[in-house]
């Protein structure tokens, strides 16, 4: 081996960032001692721990890599790095089973309210928002992460931007992670639907954010190919609008700097604005354009196919990013949101339909000439149902905005099934089937560890989502029927309490889709540790052989 | 470009850009897809025409048929107001022993009556009115602050230990904790109370001293046969109907800490009809006087 000619000596980033975490490490120190609430300082301690943490990864790697920085290019090929894409991997798979486990214990406990017995982190009101962020932002945020980092380079064919900074973002994202969810249980929430994290949590969610769009752009200003790829612009609408919807629905007073409470500096219908403009455009932004950003990549390649409309997928990325962001007011039909604006609300979800629609058809259409691997490739059929489910979602989505229908489903289990249908359905489905095509490619196994398996997988959480969203349907319409039933002497038929208890079997059923969908995921995670642990090594290297990822 | 890449399978153009092995065909946008997609444009644009839609710089487009949540909220509370029509005027100016007499006037505000329980009085009082540990059962005719007609509305309207001045007032005394009674006594004069309606008594348990201790302590507001006192709130002890238990560990506990459940003072929280017709609701439920 020829000597090294280069003197090792430690980057600016290293060093930087090094010498960052050593502050916060301090900073966090003082905090924890001065710290007016326990969930705060059990917040300091840990953000304490994790800059300690931060330095000694990053010395470690720096002992431990060669002088030489790792090529952007070996042979002319490009010099892939995927070791943040697979922490990033096997975080979406773990917070996925413990966000759909939590989901089926508060499902049970609407049927069974004793299952909280009595104690308040397991109460639904804290269990609910660790299971939403814990699906969405844990288990959804790592797959459209690890995907991004994977497809950004592919289809820019060069090496993502940054060293460290690519597991910056993985692990700073998964320590927010951890900061909101323990902090939920502590009952640490400003009460935002979808934004309960408090005010600290915001801000290093902020610079994670940022540090992601600038890892983001970097990798497709170095591009190597003349285009950006449609999913790169699914991709970036994403990780920008975001950005802006964070902070904008965020701004917020803390009372002190050493306590986890703060107060929102919007107020009262303004605050119930931007909470839905929020609400809605997490749906929009995170949920849907970033997982058409999945489904442009890993639909064509699995299926080995064109898409099948360019110009669709051009109309339609602008048309949906330009009606999303209106919707949001149909989330207040009916309340004292001025009329106008619920009118702008639900004629823009109206024309939405069309605009969401496109991403399904190229989904869908990509497929022509190659249906018939559907019948071989469980992977492929899960990604192809998952769009199917997410046509059906963008249809029901925009007629629930309809104000008359909305006076129906409104706050009754409609909602839910509805979210569910897209949340199980789209993004659940989308998301197995990216870890299956992405697990024997980072690990370079030449397959999965089963197929069979991945069948099992989706047939089971199939008939789950199926239970779920047909038991909501039914108990949600069931619901609303009897909130607004009269007599015929003019008063109200059922009160409240009838309405509840009407609704428990279709409760206790969904329990049961939900227990079969945690079944689903736990089967996905024993078919993705095997592939990891026993697959067989892929039998020619796709590409060249990588550098260590750190 | 030089010359045209095609799709092998369908035979269509393709952009002739790849990014890692993935290719675009140059497919039209479907018809039948830009045709909904206009049609939903227009409906919407139609839809502002009709309905108020665009902020201007000082107020908004109110669309030409007048909409308004409000005047439709208000046409829907008049469309019920007239559905309950003239029963609804006859009712607000009918005494109680009036609306009881009238089977039309009855039904109707029994009707009300019924739509209010359920979502004010059923929470504690539960659905059918059978109670729980601590709220009393509504459907026998065993009453603490009577069962007439007026003196329902009065509980109701007021509520018990609720902070209104003319609130159903009263206290089951803490004999235990404010050291009136030690722990023997209690458990005596707790056993010759089940002794009372017939329950059985622990052994060994001396009951006529506790006949004593109650003779002493509990007729005031209990009565000498405990029979219990309406005008204080005194429930009967002979009746086998317990608020809180009859069991003796139940009773001990009453008797050392006291008791002093509290009913909320519905005036002001409900319209005076709808207390009226809850009143005669609960006095027709099976144990009105």
């Amino acid at each position: 081996m020829a000597p090294s000619m280069v003197r090792k000596t430690m980057t600016f980033g290293e060093g930087g960032l090094a010498f960052v975490f050593v502050a916060t490490a301090l900073l966090s120190i003082v905090a924890a001692a001065k710290a007016h609430d326990a969930p705060f300082a059990f917040h300091a301690f840990l953000a304490a721990a994790a800059s300690v943490a931060a330095v000694f990864l990053i010395f470690r790697s720096y002992f431990s890599r060669p002088a030489e920085l790792p090529a952007q290019e070996i042979d002319g090929k490009p010099n892939y790095d995927d070791g943040a894409t697979k922490f990033a991997t096997i975080a979406a798979v773990f917070w996925g089973v413990a966000g759909f486990t939590v989901g089926l214990y508060i499902a049970l406990e609407l049927a069974y309210p004793w299952l909280n017995f009595d104690q308040a982190w397991l109460n639904f009101g804290r269990l609910r928002p660790l299971h939403t962020s814990a699906v969405i932002f844990a288990f959804g945020g790592n797959a459209l992460i690890a995907s991004s980092f994977w497809v950004v380079q592919r289809t820019c064919r060069t090496r993502i931007a940054g060293r460290l900074a690519p597991w910056f973002v993985v692990l700073g994202y998964n320590f927010f992670i951890v900061i909101a969810g323990t902090g939920y249980l502590l009952g640490v929430t400003q009460s935002k639907e979808y934004a309960e994290p408090e005010w600290y949590a915001d801000l290093w969610l902020t610079i994670v954010w940022v540090v992601y769009l600038l890892v983001y752009l970097g990798t497709i200003i170095k591009r190597k190919e003349p285009h950006i790829y449609v999913a790169n612009w699914f991709y970036l609408a994403f990780i920008v609008t975001i950005a802006v919807l964070h902070l904008g629905n965020n701004p917020a007073i803390p009372v002190s700097f050493f306590g986890s409470k703060s107060y929102i500096v919007w107020s009262g219908v303004q605050d119930a604005m931007f909470q839905w403009w929020y609400g809605h455009n997490a749906v929009g932004f995170f949920l849907t354009a970033g997982f058409l950003g999945i489904m442009y990549y890993f639909v064509p390649k699995r299926a080995e196919r064109p898409v099948y409309s360019y110009r669709l997928s051009i109309v339609h990325f602008w048309a949906l990013i330009f009606l999303y962001i209106w919707a949001g007011p149909h989330h207040l039909h009916y309340t004292s949101l001025p009329d106008w604006t619920q009118t702008l609300g639900m004629t823009f979800s109206i024309m939405l339909w069309m605009p969401s629609w496109g991403g399904m058809i190229n989904g869908l259409m990509t497929l022509s000439g190659a249906w018939d691997k559907l019948r071989t490739d469980p992977v492929l059929r899960m990604l192809v149902v998952s769009v199917a489910f997410y046509g059906m979602s963008t249809f029901e989505g925009p007629m629930m905005s309809i104000k008359a229908v909305n006076s129906l489903s409104h706050y009754t289990d409609w909602t839910i099934g509805h979210v569910h249908s897209g949340a199980l359905g789209w993004v659940g489905f989308i998301s197995f089937g990216t870890v299956y095509c992405m697990v024997p490619w980072l690990w370079q196994k030449r397959q999965l560890y089963s197929l069979k398996l991945v069948n099992w997988h989706f047939w089971i959480a199939t008939i789950g989502i199926v239970l779920y969203v047909s038991a909501m349907w039914v108990s949600g319409i069931l619901q609303g029927l009897m909130w607004r039933a009269y007599t015929s002497l003019g008063f109200l038929e059922y009160s409240f309490i009838e309405t509840v208890e009407a609704m428990h079997p279709f409760y206790a059923i969904r329990a049961l889709g939900g227990f079969l969908f945690v079944i689903g995921s736990l089967i996905m995670a024993y078919n993705v540790w095997m592939t990891i642990r026993s697959g067989e090594p892929a039998a020619l290297p796709a590409r060249p052989a990588m550098q260590p990822a750190e | 470009m030089a010359h045209e890449d095609i799709d092998a399978v369908t035979g269509t153009p393709t952009t002739g850009h790849e990014w890692d092995g993935i290719k675009e065909l140059n497919n039209p946008l479907p018809r039948w897809w830009l045709w909904t997609f206009y049609a939903c444009v227009v409906w919407s644009v139609a839809y502002w025409v009709v309905y108020p839609a665009w902020p201007m710089i000082s107020n908004f487009t109110g669309g030409v048929i007048g909409y308004s949540s409000r005047a439709s909220l208000e046409t829907d509370l008049a469309a019920l107001h007239q559905l309950r029509g003239a029963k609804a005027a006859a009712l607000a100016d009918a005494s109680l022993e009036e609306i009881e007499k009238d089977p039309n006037l009855l039904a109707f505000a029994r009707a009300q009556g019924r739509a209010a329980f359920g979502d004010n009085c059923a929470p504690c009082h539960g659905s059918g009115a059978t109670g729980s540990t601590g709220y009393p059962n509504l459907n026998d005719d065993d009453w603490l602050w009577g069962g007439s007609l007026a003196a329902i509305h009065q509980t109701i309207q007021h509520g018990a230990r609720s902070g209104d001045p003319e609130a159903r007032e009263n206290t089951m005394l803490a004999f235990g904790k404010d050291g009136t009674l030690n722990h023997t006594q209690i458990v005596q004069v707790a056993s010759y109370v089940r002794s009372l309606s017939g329950l059985p008594v622990e052994q060994g348990v001396d009951v006529a001293a506790g006949k004593q201790i109650f003779a002493e302590n509990c007729t005031v507001c209990h009565g000498e046969d405990a029979k219990g006192n309406q005008e204080l709130g005194a429930p009967n002890l002979t009746d086998r109907i317990w608020l809180y238990g009859g069991d003796m560990a139940t009773l001990v506990e009453t008797i050392t800490n006291g008791r002093g459940g509290v009913m909320p003072a519905w005036t002001g929280r409900l319209d005076p009809v709808t207390i009226k017709s809850l009143a005669v609701y609960v006095h027709t439920l099976g144990g009105g006087k």
